[in-house]
């Protein structure tokens, strides 16, 4: 048998060294409220972000895995920091 | 500390491939080299599909292969085209590519093995590499790259070379490029599921170390991209690249549809029983030749791999790695050769580049972008060939239709006509 994994049972296999003190992207949900495509939805791989009980845009850095697609597709830039991680924190492939 | 103490004949951003391959090369020419990885260990934030055409390890030195960190080597290229619920597998076998006397074509690979193993051998060879530490920024002066910052901590270099991938900061600070254009990237995302090596080989049917390496088209639901699936030694790397931009009009999160991929009829009983290990993604330039970027050095900064764009995807194979470490070596080469007058370091770059190949292999194979810019290459034609093969098999009992009646109106059935189809054809023949 082979099953279906959602994002988070996904992102439970990999190893993260969550920065607890800083941020790599951050988002304003005033923007992000405004904008029409929430691409964010669907292109981030690891789902995560994601338009809570009030349709409010969140987005939870720490299962981040750094590949950079909500950079390039955030149009009305909600994203108003995009960065990698500090040094040796964030997501650490074993296998890549 | 002063400047003169902490200054470098190379400073390497980025321990991938292209990274490690110039610092290897840098270092064993004796230049004081240093590789400065963000990642705990090097390879810890890269990911591939899964392979490394060989020619490029034995081009950074002959033999290396043999001791390198690879998967299996493969000899079973393959080409899956689905259709619904349905699926043609093309398998192609040449012992050539693997005889006995020669380094095998390819092998499959995972990556935060490979250059783990890469940057090892970089600084066995003498460059100081340096993990889980993050450049910030470039220093410039007086119009020349001349060093890079980390924190508190500034570093000097007659040379910086941007080796830190797809998504390159160093080349944008550097005004080398602009923020990537969305269209030309694919977003890739892959797991992979331990399995026994002997099950492996046995579903896929090969021997001990050999291995396959399969393309997938027509799991993404229209979305320009496709599938892969490529078997290492004990797991098996199964993913999927789309367009993030038409993902965004289809609606549909890329992490749902690769979960559906997983349980199509087809490849569902590839990977039974397996254990899914680890998920990740990354950005792959999908541009080809016309994604390289117009400028890949200014005075002290030269642009590597991934940074550079050096990617080929030709529908039926995807080179990166092998790109990534030609060039690490173009570049290397580039600044040895100026070592009299580091100003020439990147117009020797550029006819490096030329001279390894690389940059004729890309502008060969970049018919292929408007190949693969067809719209409906996507879900219609690998129904439509699904639709043919499911009439050329189909006995029930009736009288047979025949095989032109069958094809013509398969061709109509999914929204196609003749002409579309030659014209796609008149297009591939000319670009390929």
């Amino acid at each position: 048998m082979i099953a279906r994994l959602s994002a988070p049972e996904l992102l439970s296999k990999n190893k993260f060294n969550v920065d607890e003190e800083e941020a790599h992207i951050i988002i304003d949900k005033a923007i992000c409220a405004r904008c029409g495509e929430k691409a964010c939805l669907y292109i981030c791989p690891a789902v995560l972000y994601k338009l809570d009980k009030n349709g409010e845009m969140s987005f939870d850095y720490a299962g981040c895995l750094e590949c950079g697609t909500c950079r390039v597709m955030c149009k009305d830039k909600g994203i108003v920091k995009w960065g990698y991680p500090r040094g040796t924190f964030g997501v650490n492939y074993r296998c890549g | 500390m002063s400047q003169a103490e902490d200054k470098f004949d190379s400073i390497i951003v980025g321990a991938g491939p292209a990274g490690s391959a110039c610092a290897y090369t840098l270092a064993k020419a004796g230049k004081n080299v240093l590789l400065i990885e963000r990642g705990d260990t090097p390879g810890a934030k890269n990911v591939t599909g899964g392979r490394i055409y060989t020619y490029a390890l034995e081009m950074l030195e002959p033999g290396l292969y043999a001791e390198a960190a690879l998967e299996r080597r493969v000899t079973h290229e393959q080409i899956m085209l689905l259709g619904g619920e349905r699926a043609i597998t093309v398998d192609f076998h040449q012992p050539g590519f693997n005889a006995g006397d020669q380094a095998p074509m390819s092998f499959t690979i995972l990556r935060a093995v490979f250059d783990e193993w890469l940057a090892a051998k970089a600084e066995e060879a003498g460059a100081i590499v340096a993990c889980g530490i993050k450049v910030d920024r470039l220093i410039e002066q007086e119009g020349r790259i001349v060093g890079v910052v980390a924190g508190e901590d500034e570093m000097y270099a007659d040379v910086v070379i941007a080796a830190d991938g797809v998504n390159s900061l160093m080349a944008q600070e550097a005004g080398l490029i602009k923020d990537i254009a969305a269209k030309n990237v694919g977003v890739g995302v892959k797991e992979v599921i331990e399995l026994p090596e002997q099950t492996i080989s046995e579903r896929f049917n090969l021997r001990t170390d050999e291995g396959a390496a399969r393309m997938l088209l027509g799991c993404t639901e229209g979305i320009h991209g496709g599938g892969f699936l490529y078997t290492n030694k004990q797991s098996i790397s199964l993913g999927c690249v789309f367009t993030p931009e038409e993902v965004a009009r289809h609606r549909k999160s890329v992490q749902e549809i690769f979960q559906d991929l997983k349980m199509h009829p087809a490849i569902a009983p590839l990977i039974a029983d397996g254990e899914s290990i680890e998920y990740s993604a990354h950005l792959v330039s999908e541009a080809g030749f016309r994604g390289i970027h117009p400028r890949l050095y200014r005075e002290g900064f030269l642009m590597v791999g991934d940074a550079a764009g050096f990617v080929v995807n030709t529908g039926y194979s995807i080179r990166g790695i092998d790109l990534a470490i030609v060039s690490g070596i173009a570049a290397a080469k580039a600044i040895i050769a100026a070592a009299e007058n580091i100003a020439l370091a990147g117009p020797n770059y550029m006819q490096e580049l030329n001279r390894l190949k690389l940059m004729p292999t890309m502008k060969a194979t970049d018919g292929y972008f408007e190949v693969l810019e067809t719209p409906w290459l996507y879900d219609k034609i690998p129904n439509l060939a699904n639709d043919v093969m499911e009439k050329l098999f189909k006995v029930d009992g009736e009288t047979p239709s025949g095989v032109k009646e069958n094809v013509l109106g398969a061709i109509k059935a999914n929204g196609l006509s003749i002409w579309q189809l030659t014209k796609l054809g008149i297009k591939g023949v000319r670009s390929l």
